[in-house]
């Protein structure tokens, strides 16, 4: 084309112009690297120095973790090996120990026997979470997720099968006196006979009807106590109790925390802040030393159930407030909406407020469950023998007198695949909830 | 008067044949006052609002017409007087607002939709919790009325994908279903592009040729002169001047009206 062309009106294209390429610099690999690693020269020399920190840091690590002994009995006897092959000097992993104290690890001093019994318990709890957590699932498992929390316990603690078929009758009560009572003596009548009646039942007859029951029929399985469980297992425990008990409590303290009712919000608002105004620390303290003093003498309140207790209570009261933030992000409209299509209270709040404001609220929600979750080694200050609990056990033996590193990295690494998983599962959920935009 | 030219309402037929106004009466307002805080936001409102009635409400912004709207299905408290809705006194009973509520249909200036359930689920959600109509049963009514507003195929998308006057009318649809007696409209156009207004119109005076009993609050003067079979102009929270549109529009007596006319009208 010609200048004189270029620079006239009216212009006519006689050929057009094939499909290109960009240019090398401009797509692939190349292009990536570019504008990721190489985009200027101050970025240029980060890429490189970032690089050889990598270097540095994995070629003193990946040698001691690849080249660790799994092989021996006792600290002494991996060194023994380690000098055989590799030489003195040579700074090599003793994983030895994990595969010495596995056992322990994972389940404290729970009898080897019945190992079995809170590896059931666990696959219980993944299948009765699975409809709650995937949308696939038949919804028919929803009665075995009901059903869960009282066959992982008699698996874990056995002992009679009577004692939580006797408490898991409670809650029917409960339930069929919220669902018929409101009919016969009216709706607030129906809701305090549904909290007052469970608890007399269980401080009154759910003893003596055990005993009955367990001298009629005694079927049951080996009783451990609480005292036996320990390592991950306690971990475990504590923490998923704490999570599914915490998040209810929590959805109710921020709704009260709402709520117009002055004793209502009051409570709430006076339960949400002590309770996060205090250590946790402070919390398992009062539990496993204050409450005695408290309780009537002679009562031997599990101290596992009271350390339950108090996790749930200080994670639900962070759960509280995460939630309300996202109640509060809810513009008035969806109240307004709810309210004017006649929805009572409970409706609107479980139907229209809560999916949206949960939604909000997940990476908050999962970043206290996960919070939580690592918590639970504090329980080791109140004696109980949590992963951390157990490491510190292990190292007083004669045997593995000496070694740190190589426990700390698998507890670590176990609590970071669980946490990892729980965020994974909240942006998998978070990206399933979006419809604005979709 | 030059907006009966510009009104998007202007070029439609209306069939008045089914609009008839019976001796029923519907809404009763006696001696109604409302504050926010110590602020006096309606004044001594009384208001008598027979079946089949079509109210317009207008006024300048703050005169406290949505508050007057949204105290007949009591998303507002009042604080003296009494507002009966079909017979039942709106007091502090839960039992009687959520009555009234189920009887009453809203739409709101923001629609107000429920982003996380798709157009279907919008519409049956108050059907089958409220009224506890089988899901079969609601899902056909939302269709009816969602055929009615014109958007049966949108039915499973989500609100976030509609266009601003299509969620106005699956708002529209989402009240319809629980088959109220009465609707009240908050300035349901107000937050429409100029082009949209018209679709939401079409269908609101649709539900007038059906003989539906309407408050509307709405700066649609067009609307108003066209179906409407009373106007109430509103200031300072209290109702200045009411009359039939024609009268309303072409003879205003208050000099507050005139000048409010004179000010919409006059560009």
């Amino acid at each position: 084309m010609s200048d004189v062309h270029a620079q006239t009106v009216s212009y006519v294209r006689e050929t057009m112009l094939p499909e290109a390429e960009p240019p090398v610099t401009e797509r692939g690999a190349i292009k990536w690297l570019r504008e990721n690693l190489f985009s200027s020269w101050l970025n240029a020399i980060l890429t490189i120095l970032s690089l050889f920190v990598i270097y540095y840091v994995l070629s003193h690590t990946l040698g001691w973790m690849l080249y660790g002994i799994w092989d021996a009995g006792s600290l002494t006897e991996c060194r023994q090996i380690r000098n055989e092959l590799y030489g003195e000097d040579a700074s090599v992993a003793c994983w030895a120990v994990l595969a010495d104290r596995w056992d322990q690890l994972l389940f404290g001093f729970y009898p080897q026997d019945l190992y079995w019994r809170p590896v059931a318990a666990l696959l219980v709890f993944f299948v009765a979470v699975s409809p709650i957590l995937f949308e696939g699932v038949p919804r028919k498992l929803f009665y075995l997720t009901a059903a869960a929390p009282f066959i992982c316990f008699w698996l874990i603690w056995g002992g009679t099968i009577w004692g939580p078929i006797v408490v898991a009758l409670g809650f029917v009560i409960a339930g069929a006196i919220f669902r018929y009572g409101a009919e016969m003596v009216g709706p607030l009548l129906a809701i305090i006979g549904a909290f007052l009646v469970p608890i007399l039942y269980w401080l009154l007859l759910a003893g003596p009807l055990t005993g009955m029951l367990n001298s009629i029929a005694p079927i049951g399985m080996q009783y451990v106590s609480s005292d036996e469980i320990g390592g991950f297992m306690l971990a475990f425990i504590i923490g998923i109790t704490g999570i599914i008990l915490s998040f209810p409590l929590g959805i109710l303290l921020a709704l009260g925390r709402q709520s117009d009712l002055f004793i209502i919000n009051k409570t709430c608002v006076t339960f949400i802040e002590v309770i996060r105004g205090v250590p946790l620390i402070v919390w398992l303290f009062t539990a496993s030393l204050l409450l005695n003093y408290f309780l009537p003498p002679g009562t031997n309140f599990d101290l596992l159930l009271r350390v339950i207790i108090m996790v749930t209570f200080f994670a639900s009261a962070y759960m509280a407030e995460v939630i309300r933030g996202g109640l509060a992000a809810l513009p008035r409209g969806q109240y307004e909406g709810a309210d004017s299509l006649g929805l009572n209270y409970w409706q609107s709040m479980q139907l229209i407020i809560l999916p949206q404001a949960l939604k909000i609220s997940i990476p908050g929600i999962v970043n206290t469950f996960i919070g939580l979750f690592k918590d639970t080694t504090l329980v080791v200050f109140v004696g109980l023998s949590d992963p951390i609990g157990f490491s510190n056990l292990i190292r007083a033996t004669t045997d593995w007198n000496g070694i740190y590193w190589e426990l700390f990295i698998f507890i670590g690494l176990c609590f970071f695949i669980c946490c990892f998983s729980m965020s994974k599962y909240s942006q998998f959920l978070e990206r399933k909830l979006r419809t604005e935009h979709r | 008067m030059t907006d009966a030219q510009t009104s998007p309402v202007a070029d439609r037929k209306i069939d008045r044949s089914k609009m008839a106004v019976s001796d029923e009466v519907a809404i009763e307002i006696r001696d109604m006052n409302k504050w926010f805080g110590n602020f006096h936001v309606l004044r001594d409102i009384n208001l008598t609002v027979n079946q089949g009635e079509r109210i317009v409400v207008c006024g300048p912004s703050g005169s406290g017409k949505s508050t007057l709207i949204r105290c007949i299905n009591a998303l507002e408290e009042h604080q003296k007087g009494t507002i009966s809705v079909d017979g039942t006194l709106l007091s502090n009973d839960l039992k009687n607002i959520d009555r009234v509520r189920s009887e009453v249909g809203m739409v709101f200036q923001h629609f107000n939709l429920f982003p996380h359930l798709t157009i279907l689920e919008n519409c049956t959600l108050a059907p089958i919790w409220v009224r506890k109509t089988p899901k079969r049963e609601a899902e056909e009514t939302a269709m009816y009325f969602l055929n009615k507003v014109k958007i049966p195929e949108q039915a499973d998308k989500y609100p976030g994908q509609l266009s601003g006057g299509q969620q106005q009318r699956v708002a529209i649809a989402r009240s319809l279903c629980m088959r109220p007696r009465i609707m009240l409209f908050d300035e349901p156009t107000s937050a429409l592009d100029p082009e949209m207004i018209k679709e939401v119109l079409d269908t609101m005076i649709q539900l007038a040729e059906e003989g539906m009993t309407m408050i509307c609050v709405t700066h649609e003067m067009g609307f108003a002169r066209q179906v409407a079979n009373r106007v109430i102009f509103m200031d300072q929270g209290q109702i200045v001047e009411q009359n039939e549109p024609e009268e309303f529009f072409n003879n205003p007596k208050s000099d507050r009206t005139k000048l409010f006319l004179s000010q919409i009208l006059g560009h």
